[in-house]
């Protein structure tokens, strides 16, 4: 493997820099079941990180480890070069860490429009009297609020369902709603939790695009989990591989691609 | 205009002062409901307590006073000073703060992902833990609630009202009052849920915890926002039906008159809190004066409602306003 104490450069010529989150020897349990099994690795300024392994592998523990949603046993988290003491899920949040949903959770009764806005809540600051008589600070601050939140409609191109009550949107849509709310929280490190799943192949072409210009545009680090291993060797700079709680791999997808206990988990061992 | 009808105006108008009074305890019901799928037993109490918070600080009683003295043997009850009903107003305001913010702690942080009946049976409790606490707080007589809010027959509309029709309708000031202060309530609430970031937050709240964590909102905060914002709802309330008919245990109950309300207007909506109570207040005065009096053999304010609702529960379940079910198989 490459040193990269100072990060490095992807083959498409992009850099990526330093450690931006970095996971020291985490293991999860759940009563008896061990679902993670002292696992570290990071997540660098820039990159498009994944997350693999076959189902039950702790995958999604792993993130919802960094989200806050679940808090490790042993092991510890460690966010801009200091570690992170045990967190609510709000308060990463609060820290720029958004994150999205394997089984999609959106405001349903809420618009689109509203459902993204709520990703600018911690960027609104005046007060609730100036809130809602609308007066001072608080019309200039929604101003700006709605024109970033304009933005990633525009981005997303779903300028022509901004009012429909989520409720009402099909599958693909509702993920799409759903990864701007986190984008508009204009995160510094963005979680997806399997974005494709569930999707026909149009909709995936269009979420790959999405998560590469994200990447590209808003030079925004993205770690995500996915199941379809095409899509994750197209996306990602760099691959964890889990199995079984532990992990089997962590490197370029083409050397993740070659690694025999990665192979192993994915197609099957003979044990004889 | 012939004397049936003006009569029947003037009950028709009565009726809808009585329903803001419902309408004003449903609020309490629904804020607290939308924000946490919770049915709050205690919103009739907390309008008890509050109310009686307020008499108890006016009046300068010292809380617990039985207590106290019982355990050193004093002979203490009261400070001895007056507070301005404002002031003591205010200082229930923090005291229902306080109340919500304990609930939360105590009670509510540790019922998070439960069922729906355990965290009403847990309302149950909290409903008669808080009536225990109103009577050694503040000691169990009747009490008169006196802020200064005004009494009697509204002399100008009885005139005015005589001088157009040649009959005059006789409208209490407090219900007038009670109105008033609803309207103001209800376009602070909206404007609060609509335009603020806290109002946004508990809407997202009320439909999905994960994604209301995963976008930076405090459960807790929203929480004990909504009680308290709910404790003042309930202080309205206890202070109108206060001023009315006294302070006393009784009170309590005006929860059992804001059920069939919130069947009427659905359980998630404040527009239809009102609306419900207004078509229930109407809906039984003019039910009495119309057929239960003269035909029934009066009294039927007391089941009417009731009726009312089931017949809602049978043909629209969600209530007038309330979010439809619509279950996708």
């Amino acid at each position: 493997m490459k040193d990269m104490t100072e990060g490095y450069t992807t083959p498409d010529g992009r850099q990526i820099g330093g450690v931006m989150m970095e996971m020291k020897n985490i293991t999860l349990r759940f009563g008896g079941v061990v679902a993670i099994k002292d696992i570290s690795f990071d997540i660098r300024e820039g990159e498009i990180r994944a997350i693999i392994g076959p189902n039950g592998a702790g995958k999604s523990s792993m993130l919802n480890v960094i989200s806050g949603f679940y808090h490790p046993q042993e092991g510890e988290v460690w966010f801009h070069g200091k570690k992170r003491p045990t967190m609510r899920p709000y308060q990463v949040a609060r820290q720029g860490i958004a994150r999205t949903f394997q089984n999609i959770a959106l405001f349903e009764g809420m618009s689109v429009l509203d459902n993204i806005m709520t990703g600018r809540l911690n960027y609104m600051k005046s007060t609730i009297l100036d809130q809602a008589l609308w007066w001072g600070k608080a019309e200039r601050e929604e101003t700006e609020n709605r024109a970033k939140v304009e933005e990633i409609i525009d981005f997303l191109e779903i300028q022509s369902i901004r009012k429909t009550p989520v409720g009402r949107l099909p599958y693909g849509l509702k993920k799409r709603v759903e990864l701007g709310r986190a984008l508009a929280a204009q995160p510094k490190l963005l979680l997806l939790d399997e974005p494709m799943a569930g999707m026909n192949v149009e909709e995936k072409e269009d979420m790959s695009r999405f998560i590469l210009d994200v990447n590209d545009e808003f030079g925004m680090t993205i770690a995500l989990i996915e199941h379809d291993m095409g899509v994750v060797m197209d996306l990602s700079d760099r691959v964890v591989v889990m199995d079984y709680g532990k992990k089997i791999g962590d490197g370029t997808p083409d050397e993740v691609r070659s690694n025999q206990a990665v192979i192993d988990a994915y197609l099957g061992v003979s044990h004889d | 205009m012939p004397d049936q009808l003006l009569f029947a105006m003037e009950v028709a108008l009565n009726g809808l002062m009585a329903g803001v009074m419902y309408a004003l305890v449903a609020l309490g019901f629904v804020l607290i409901f939308k924000a946490s799928g919770i049915f709050n037993y205690a919103q009739g109490v907390m309008a008890l307590f509050a109310a009686m918070t307020v008499v108890g600080i006016q009046k300068g009683q010292v809380p617990f006073a039985h207590l106290i003295n019982a355990i050193f043997g004093t002979h203490i009850h009261y400070f001895g000073w007056n507070v301005p009903a404002l002031g003591a107003i205010l200082l229930t305001v923090i005291v229902m703060g306080l109340f919500a913010w304990v609930v939360n702690k105590l009670v509510l942080k540790h019922l998070v992902n439960q069922e729906p009946i355990i965290l009403f049976m847990a309302t149950i409790g909290l409903a008669y833990f808080l009536e225990g606490v109103a009577d050694l707080m503040w000691g169990a007589d009747i009490k008169k609630l006196d802020v200064g809010l005004p009494q009697g027959i509204n002399g100008y509309i009885d005139e005015t009202t005589f001088n157009l029709f040649g009959y005059g309708f006789f409208i209490d000031n407090l219900d007038i009052t009670a109105s008033v202060i609803a309207a103001i309530l209800v376009t602070a609430l909206v404007l609060f849920s609509q335009y603020t970031k806290q109002g946004r937050a508990l809407r997202a709240v009320a439909d999905d915890h994960q994604a209301a964590l995963s976008v930076g909102i405090s459960l807790n905060f929203i929480w004990v926002l909504v009680w308290t914002i709910a404790g003042c709802v309930a202080l309205v309330a206890g202070m109108m039906w206060g001023a009315k008919s006294g302070v006393q245990f009784s009170l309590s109950l005006i929860a059992l008159k804001a059920l069939p309300v919130l069947m009427l207007g659905g359980f998630t909506s404040i527009p239809g809190a009102i609306v419900g109570g207004l078509i229930i207040g109407v809906g039984e005065q003019l039910f009495e004066f119309a057929i239960g009096a003269p035909y029934l053999g009066g009294a039927t304010q007391n089941w009417f409602a009731y009726v009312l609702a089931l017949l809602f529960l049978v043909f629209r379940p969600q209530g007038l306003f309330g979010e439809k079910i619509i279950e996708r198989v």
